[in-house]
């Protein structure tokens, strides 16, 4: 057998894998496995920051379901992967980090671009390795893929120093990962199964409320059971997507800028069927109110989750959503709900939420995503960034696709959403990807729009321009009697002219007669494409659940204040 | 608040330490001790935690240590039947005339003399905590001059029945 180095030994690994797609930016650290992947068919895209290829990977893993791999070198690189680890870690995306390190011995003496990345990501990562001996490397990479990948997803880091990944390899190529300390529990306990499907029997007022774990696992089993048992479904902000948002039984999302009707349905049900989610405390915000007529059911594949934030549950499940839902389809019976669906249908009606004051540019976020929504069917890949225009987009783009909607729930990442869209772009080549982002949220990621130039990448950006960190500006109202302070942005740049320098297509629009025309117009150009919506700072969210409410004592509009 | 005493099998590779002390204080769990030492099997090392907090904290505990992947078993023994013991390494400032009381407290103890100069005895003592403590007060009065405790290490007793 010839040998091969350390870093050649990744790169075939990561073919092993169908690794396609790497996003990255290398340096000194990181030059053997750069020299190795020039010689490998896996494609590598040049971001503008690590940081950008974290949140690529990230939007190429939610995409695809695959795992999405970023790559750096150490030091600075390495440092600036930790806000897109943790994006991940949150909201529990596949991801395989790979940084470069000092070589070993200047480990632990402070050399040029050394960092102790695996100690500063011990807490975001799902694991973590610095690999010390190049026969590891085999071993190593396969584990960390079947971490990442498995159970409850997650980012997995591979620290590799330069010596390491120079070395000749000469470690075994392993098929199966022998990990003692580490076997996920898939196949729910049936005795508790029986249990859930005994509560759902006796329910009157049962209700379905799907996040993350859905989208990962079991959107086809959801949607089976929804209908065979004729349960209404709110979803998390991780949720969306993973049951179609046209279904009659879909009521949306719920808790802190939830959906009225789906608030609504949390506060009546008498039977809460959580799958999963983790009772976020962007959902129950006040635990004591929250689903306080509701026997609780909690079907999670991790058992940290179970108990941890609600801790009335009478019926806990650990197990893989689809594996679970699955067995329950197999003993359940049809059932109807026919009562408990015409409430359902009265709460509907609450969700003619008031479009908010008079702008002066007769222009409303609202508007826009809802006229996407409308014009796309909620087919496209959507992505956003955080802020407000992110809970517009959660609240009136109705997503029908599975992994159709991208977004940082758990860490609320600005800067997330264009890097996601290009990764899903890539992923996702002839599929139309749209990137709803504010002009903070822009800003922190803006350099991205010349790797999307690079790769001629079709992705559409929708910027709502308010010179305003407008959410802050919203909890400032809420809570700080409306003492505005830090979020006006002075000097924001021409987004129309910066987007035409990057080499993007570029409109802005003011009034809503433009709405429908640019977008059209813009989704068929085949080009990368920046549409400015100017909208008004003073512009709200609502509803807002406030703190120490429950959510049917949610605000839904400003006046009933 | 109840004392928890947890047995913890690990896989003994670097940073594994680190990794369950690190999800102690980033979870704002109570430590009270942590001692950790090899197995019979020399890729294994056990870790006997003693963490304070009632049962919704400690099945946290135990849930969250089970999620890091080199951790192999999570006990609580707390309520079982173990040998749990900690030992103490005390200095005490002794004039010579008070070597004789010193040596009684210690022989009451069984307690071991392992060091000894003109003006300080240092004494060893393995035992429970309610032990070591006892021992500690008695030796109070003389002035301590230096003290070192270990965490508790336990094991469960083995089933007569078998």
């Amino acid at each position: 057998m010839t040998t091969m180095t350390g870093a050649k030994a990744l790169v075939k690994i990561l073919e092993e894998e169908g690794v396609k797609v790497v996003f990255g930016y290398p340096g000194g650290a990181i030059l053997p496995v750069y020299s190795e992947l020039q010689k490998s068919k896996i494609k590598h895209i040049l971001t503008r920051t690590e940081q950008g290829a974290t949140h690529a990977a990230n939007g190429y893993a939610r995409a695809t379901g695959t795992v999405g791999v970023c790559i750096s070198t150490s030091g600075p690189g390495a440092t600036n992967l930790v806000t897109g680890i943790a994006t991940a870690y949150m909201d529990s995306i596949p991801l395989v980090a790979i940084s470069g390190q000092v070589a070993t011995g200047m480990v632990g003496t402070d050399a040029f671009q050394e960092v102790d990345i695996t100690g500063i990501t011990q807490p975001i990562t799902k694991h973590n390795f610095l690999v010390t001996n190049p026969d590891d490397i085999p071993r190593i990479v396969k584990e960390a893929f079947h971490i990442a990948r498995t159970g409850r997803p997650g980012p997995v880091l591979i620290d590799l120093p330069k010596n390491v990944a120079e070395a000749a390899c000469h470690g075994k190529f392993i098929s199966e990962v022998n990990l003692p300390g580490y076997k996920p529990t898939y196949k729910g306990n049936s005795k508790q199964i029986k249990e859930a499907i005994k509560l759902l029997k006796d329910s009157k007022r049962p209700l379905l409320y799907i996040g993350g774990g859905v989208s990962a696992s079991g959107a086809r089993e959801l949607g089976e059971l929804a209908h065979k048992l004729q349960i209404p479904v709110v979803n998390t902000l991780m949720g969306k997507g993973a049951f179609p948002a046209d279904d009659p039984l879909a009521l949306g999302m719920l808790g802190l800028h939830g959906v009225p009707a789906a608030n609504y349905a949390v506060s009546k049900c008498d039977v809460l069927f959580g799958i999963g989610v983790r009772f976020d405390d962007r959902v129950t915000i006040t635990l004591e109110k929250f689903a306080p007529n509701a026997k609780i059911i909690h079907l999670d594949i991790d058992p940290a989750e179970i108990g941890k934030n609600v801790r009335r549950v009478n019926v806990p499940i650990v197990g893989d959503v689809a594996t679970v839902l699955d067995a329950m389809l197999e003993q359940v019976a049809p059932m109807e709900h026919k009562a408990w669906l015409g409430e359902v249908e009265d709460f509907k009606k609450a969700n003619v939420t008031a479009y908010p004051a008079e702008s002066e540019y007769d222009l409303v976020s609202r508007q826009v995503v809802e006229k996407l929504s409308e014009l796309t069917g909620g087919k496209i890949i959507l992505t956003t960034d955080v802020g407000q225009h992110q809970m517009t987009a959660a609240q009136f783009y109705h997503a029908n696709r599975l992994g159709g909607f991208i977004s940082s729930g758990g860490l609320g990442t600005m800067g997330y959403g264009l890097p996601a869209a290009l990764g899903a772009q890539v992923a996702c080549p002839d599929d139309t990807v749209v990137c709803i982002t504010g002009d903070g949220s822009l800003q922190m990621s803006v350099n991205e729009l010349a790797t999307i130039k690079g790769q001629n990448l079709p992705v559409k950006v929708i910027l709502f321009n308010n010179n305003c960190l407008a959410l802050v500006r919203q909890l400032q109202h809420h809570f700080c009697n409306d003492e505005f302070f830090g979020v006006d942005f002075d000097g924001n740049p021409d987004f129309c002219m910066l987007a035409k320098a990057y080499g993007f297509e570029a409109y802005r629009i003011t009034k809503q007669e433009e709405i429908e025309s640019t977008l059209k117009e813009a989704l068929a150009n085949g080009k990368p494409t920046l549409i400015e919506c100017l909208t008004n700072k003073a512009d709200m969210v609502y509803p807002i659940v406030l703190g120490g409410k429950g959510l049917d004592e949610m605000l839904i509009q400003a006046d009933d204040k | 608040m109840m004392q928890h005493t947890l047995s913890v099998l690990v896989q003994n590779h670097a940073g594994v330490l680190s990794r369950v002390s690190g999800l102690f204080s980033r979870r704002g769990y109570n430590i009270e001790s942590l001692a950790v030492g090899v197995t019979e099997n020399e890729k294994i090392s056990r870790m006997t935690i003693v963490v304070e907090g009632d049962n919704y904290v400690v099945e946290q505990v135990s849930k969250q240590l089970y999620k890091l992947v080199e951790v192999l078993k999570v006990s609580d023994i707390t309520d079982e039947k173990y040998v749990g013991r900690e030992m103490v390494l005390v200095t005490v400032s002794v004039e010579p005339s008070q070597r004789g009381e010193i040596i009684a407290i210690t022989e009451i103890f069984k307690g071991r003399i392992v060091d000894l100069s003109r003006k300080t005895m240092m004494l060893e003592l393995t035992g429970n905590e309610e032990k070591i403590n006892a021992f500690v007060d008695a030796l109070t009065t003389f002035g301590i001059k230096e003290m070192v405790r270990t965490g508790k290490i336990a094991l469960v007793r083995g089933d007569i029945g078998e």
